[in-house]
Parts: structure tokens; sequence; C-alpha cells
């Protein structure tokens, strides 16, 4: 029987992955993008698990509105990606360095 | 029903809407004739919604089935979000327009980043939280990639972009825990769940992450890599938007999500809010000592005072939620001043950043120099200013709540980082002659800003203008 732990295993191994992903990565900005769409996804199933063992809708209803503004986040990081690569002419991670910090 | 909940929340549908309006008429009417009125107009609607939700008072109401705060907490940050905003768009246009980069998406940017702080500092939900967050974080990565043809700006942009990426993803992961262990995504619920002042240990787990996500928000270390970065990067203006109304909002949330919905569980968050406000207090003061571009040193500077704000929210009481927004309030007036400074400073016609350039700057602008001087030592918490008397404020909230140490360490750092405030006041009187020294710049209205902050700062000490009154309500309202 598959039981919530499962889910939630699943969810925070993910997550990891995505958090690993944003930091340990050295070569493309794309990968960023898609570490984060991986964090959010990783979340989604955590709401929705809740949802389903609560028998409470609301964790469905977050989903969604988690799934649209992570839609709306991925166009506005492409759009900035697109700026900073007419600029610069590369996406590599280790070219974001322009300013020291 | 329905009816009431939209009465309340009328003034984020009133600036919505007219963003909204803004945005179809700049679009059909074609280029940017528009936006230089538009920054105006946007600016004026702030201050009559100040106006308006400054003097509604009345009593605590809730909307949505409680997904929206309408309480004296949430007026007041609302008040100095709205406030600030109003003057960093007025103080920007000259800039903008000098820069060309006064196109109408300016203003409309920022009036959706204000709603979205407005529903920040009123959430009542996990829900209506997130929404106002990514709100106001996808207008900001926007504006602070608004020079689109400069690589500085579109990196700060995208910096900025993946990390504050990454913390919404923690903040949400803490949400869906928050969500999962407590049953609910209401904070009257959350709330409850902890009635026994016991949080289970998946709800601390939540907690932990929802922390380190607000903590990213407002810039508190470990958590504020992006912020030197974004300030240098961005347009001027823009930074001083940055230092100011998302900083209050921000820490609007953070007060609003510990004492809403963890309020239960005091002793939980206390010690990880201690611990991230003296590590901030110190990198704040340490790291601005080698800087020689005033908005990175700016940037560090706002790191170190959000940990002097979070001592007061470390303190877990209302006198502390009082110290904190006062705190904020004077902070706001304080950065809004400096900025208008660094606004003006301008080399042949062209915006300069250098530290450098500010040597022997007393002998040719006296009056600028002095309320400059003023609010540097503000800043650095010198005693007869404000900005020493709002340190005094967390101070004692602090040692009422028994934490000395923590009062003991953040006066270390605040000495610490007298010395780079201190260190621009002496090249400004006693600096050497440089090539690279300021000549010029500055508009009325940009003089006019400083020359009120610093007044502020000097007459504030009287009586803070009454805004100690309001802050107790404010805290009142909010811990209970």
């Amino acid at each position: 029987m598959i039981g919530l732990e499962h889910y939630l295993a699943v969810a925070a191994t993910l997550f990891i992955i995505g958090v690993f992903g944003l930091f340990l990565n050295r070569k493309n900005v794309i990968i960023l993008l898609m570490s984060i769409e991986l964090m959010l996804l990783a979340v989604n199933i955590n709401l929705v698990a809740f949802s389903s063992f609560l028998g409470d809708l609301v964790g469905q209803v977050f989903t969604l509105f988690v799934l649209t503004v992570a839609a709306a986040e991925a166009a506005i990081g492409l759009a900035i990606l697109v700026c900073f690569f007419r600029n610069r002419g590369t996406i590599d991670v280790e070219d974001v360095n322009v300013m020291k910090g | 029903m329905i009816q009431t909940d939209l009465i309340i929340i009328l003034p984020e549908i009133i600036i919505s809407v007219c963003a909204m309006l803004a945005l179809v008429v700049s679009v059909y009417s074609g280029k940017d004739a528009l936006a230089s009125r538009l920054v105006l107009l946007t600016s004026a609607l702030f201050v009559v919604m100040a106006l308006w939700i400054g003097n509604s008072g009345g009593e605590s109401q809730s909307a949505f089935g409680g997904m929206f705060q309408d309480d004296a907490y949430a007026r007041f940050c609302k008040v100095v979000i709205l406030l600030s905003a109003a003057a960093v768009l007025v103080m920007g246009r000259d800039y903008m327009l000098r820069t060309g980069l006064l196109r109408f998406e300016y203003p409309l940017l920022i009036a959706f980043s204000v709603v979205g702080m407005m529903v920040m500092v009123s959430a009542g939900d996990l829900m209506a939280l997130y929404m106002g967050l990514e709100l106001q974080s996808l207008a900001l990565y926007v504006v602070a990639a608004l020079r689109r043809d400069s690589v500085k700006s579109t990196e700060a942009g995208l910096k900025y972009f993946v990390l504050g990426a990454l913390s919404s993803g923690l903040l949400l992961y803490g949400a869906s825990l928050t969500y999962g262990y407590a049953g609910t995504t209401g904070f009257n619920g959350i709330i409850e769940s902890t009635s026994g002042g016991q949080a289970s240990m998946g709800l601390l787990f939540g907690l932990v992450f929802v922390i380190a996500g607000l903590a990213f928000k407002v810039s508190v270390v470990p958590f504020h890599m992006w912020t030197p970065d974004v300030y240098e990067g961005a347009p001027t203006p823009i930074t001083a938007f940055f230092a100011t109304a998302p900083k209050m909002a921000a820490m609007g949330l953070f007060a609003r999500v510990l004492y809403d919905a963890f309020g239960g569980v005091i002793g939980d968050w206390q010690q990880i809010l201690a611990l991230l406000s003296v590590l901030s207090m110190f990198l704040g003061a340490v790291a601005a000592i080698g800087q020689s571009d005033i908005k990175r040193l700016m940037a560090y500077s706002s790191i170190a005072h959000m940990g002097y704000a979070l001592i007061g929210l470390a303190a877990g009481t209302a006198q502390g939620v009082q110290a904190m927004l006062v705190y904020m309030a004077v902070y706001v007036t304080m950065n809004l001043g400096t900025f208008a400074f660094i606004l003006s400073m301008e080399k042949d016609g062209r915006p300069v950043t250098k530290i450098a350039s500010l040597n022997l700057y007393a002998n040719r602008a006296p009056t600028k120099a002095i309320a400059m001087l003023v609010l540097l030592f503000s800043l650095a918490g010198v005693p007869p200013f404000l900005g020493f008397f709002a340190k005094f404020g967390v101070w004692s909230a602090a040692i009422d709540a028994g934490m000395i140490w923590l009062v003991f360490a953040s006066a270390i750092a605040s000495a610490i980082g007298a010395y780079y405030y201190l260190r621009i006041v002496y090249l400004m009187y006693f600096g050497e002659e440089v090539d690279e020294a300021l000549n010029g710049g500055g508009s009325p209205v940009l003089w006019g800003v400083l020359m009120a902050a610093a007044a502020i700062m000097v007459f504030g000490i009287v009586n803070l203008f009454g805004i100690n009154g309001s802050a107790a309500s404010a805290a009142a309202a909010l811990v209970n």
C-alpha cells in the first residue's frame, strides 16, 4: 500500500534535486530554470498528496495557483534571459559575473 | 457578503484597475509620450490611497473567509509602502527621462508590485501570501532588468530572478508542509493547530522553510547574496525603490506570518530570528567597508538594517513589533533621503556612483553635504538623530524580552558599521582633490526630498511625528 510518506519522499527527493541543480550547475542558465520548475512541481506533488489524504480540496486549489504562477515565472525568466543573451552573447552560468558578489 | 469583501479590498482593486486601464491606453496610444505624466499620476494615486487608508481607521475586519486581513497593522504598513513608492516615482522621473528609461511600463510595473505588497501585508492565508508575494516579485524582476541594453541591468535581473524563484520555491515547500500538518492554509487554522504550545515535527519543518523563503525577500544573511549585485546593476531610481517599499512589505509579511500563523510557538522561531539578525548586522557592517560603489554600500547597509529590524521581531512581544514598525518607517525615510542624494550625483551630466567622487563635496555644495551628513549619522545610529532612537526602540524591546546578548552584539555591529558611514562624511569634508569629483546635478525635487528627510532626522526626535502611537495600535492588532 502506498501511503502519504511515499509521496512526501518523492516530493522531497525532487525538491532536493531541484535545489542541488540550482547550486551545483555550472553550465547553462536554462538548466537553472528547469531546476526551479522541478522545485515547484515537487511542491505540487506535496500539496496534492496532502489534499488527497486530508480529504480537503484546498490543497488542489493551491496547486492550480502554483501552476499558473510557475508559468508566469518561467515566461519572465526566459524574457530576462533573452535580454541577457543579447547583451552578453552567452548564457553560461560562469559568465553571469560582470558584478562580483 | 461579497460586497463587504469587495469594499474591504477596494484600494487594491482601484490601483490594479487603474494600472490595467493605463496599460491598455498606453499600448494603443503607441509610444511612451504618456510615460512622464503616468509617473506623476501613479504617484498621486498612491498618495491618495495612502491618505484614504491612513484615515480609514476602525475595527479589524477580514474579507474572503479570512484570506485578507484589514487591520491597523496592515494599514500602517500600507501607508509606508504607498508613500515611499510615490516618493521614489517622483524622485526618479528626471533620471529615467534623461537616461531614456522612462517607458510607460515602468510606473505600471511599480503599481502592480505595490498591489502585491499591499496583499502581502494583509495576507491571512498561505495562498493569499503566495499570490501577493509573486505579484510583487514578478514585477520587481522585470523592473530590475528595465535597462534592456545594459549587461549590468540584465544580469541584475537574471540574478534576482533565479534567487527570487529559489526563495519562492523554499517558501512554497514550507507552505505545503504547513498545510499538510496543520490541515488548513488559513492563518487562524494554523495557529489553532498549535494551541497546545507544541508544533508537530512537520509543522516545524514548514516553519523553517517559510522563514528561509521570507529571509530571502528581506535579504538577511545567509540569504543576502542577491542584494549587492541587484542594487548595483539596477538603474538608480529602481535601486531606491528596492531599498524602501519591498523591504517594508517583506518585513510586514514576515511579522504577519510569524504572529498570525505561528504565534503559538514563539519559542521555536525566536532563536532562529535572533541568529539571522546577528549574522546580518555583522556581515552588513563588515562587508560594506571595502566598497567603492555607493549603491553597493547601501545594499550592505540595508542588510545590516534588516538585521536591526529583526531584533524587534525576535523579541516576540507587541513592544518588539511596534519597535520594528517604527524602525522600518525611519529606515525607509533615511533611505529615501540618501537615494535622493545618490540620484543627484553627477559629473558632466552623467550619473556617477563612485564614493571617491564625493571628495571635498562640502566645498562645492555645503547645504547638500550637511543634509547628507545628517542622514549618514542617522543611518549609523549616532545619538542626536532619529536613527538612534529607532535603534533604541528595538534595543529596549529586546532587553525587556531578556535578550541582552542580542543588544550587546548589535551595539558592537553598529559601532563597526559607523566606520563606513563616517568615512563618506570624512571624504566629503576632509578628502582630497580628485579628477572624478562631482560637478552639478540634482533637481529641485531631489533637493526637496533630501532636505525633508534630513529635517525629519533632526526634528523627528521630539515625538517621532506621532507614529509611535499608530505603530503601537498596529502592533496590538497583530499580537494578541
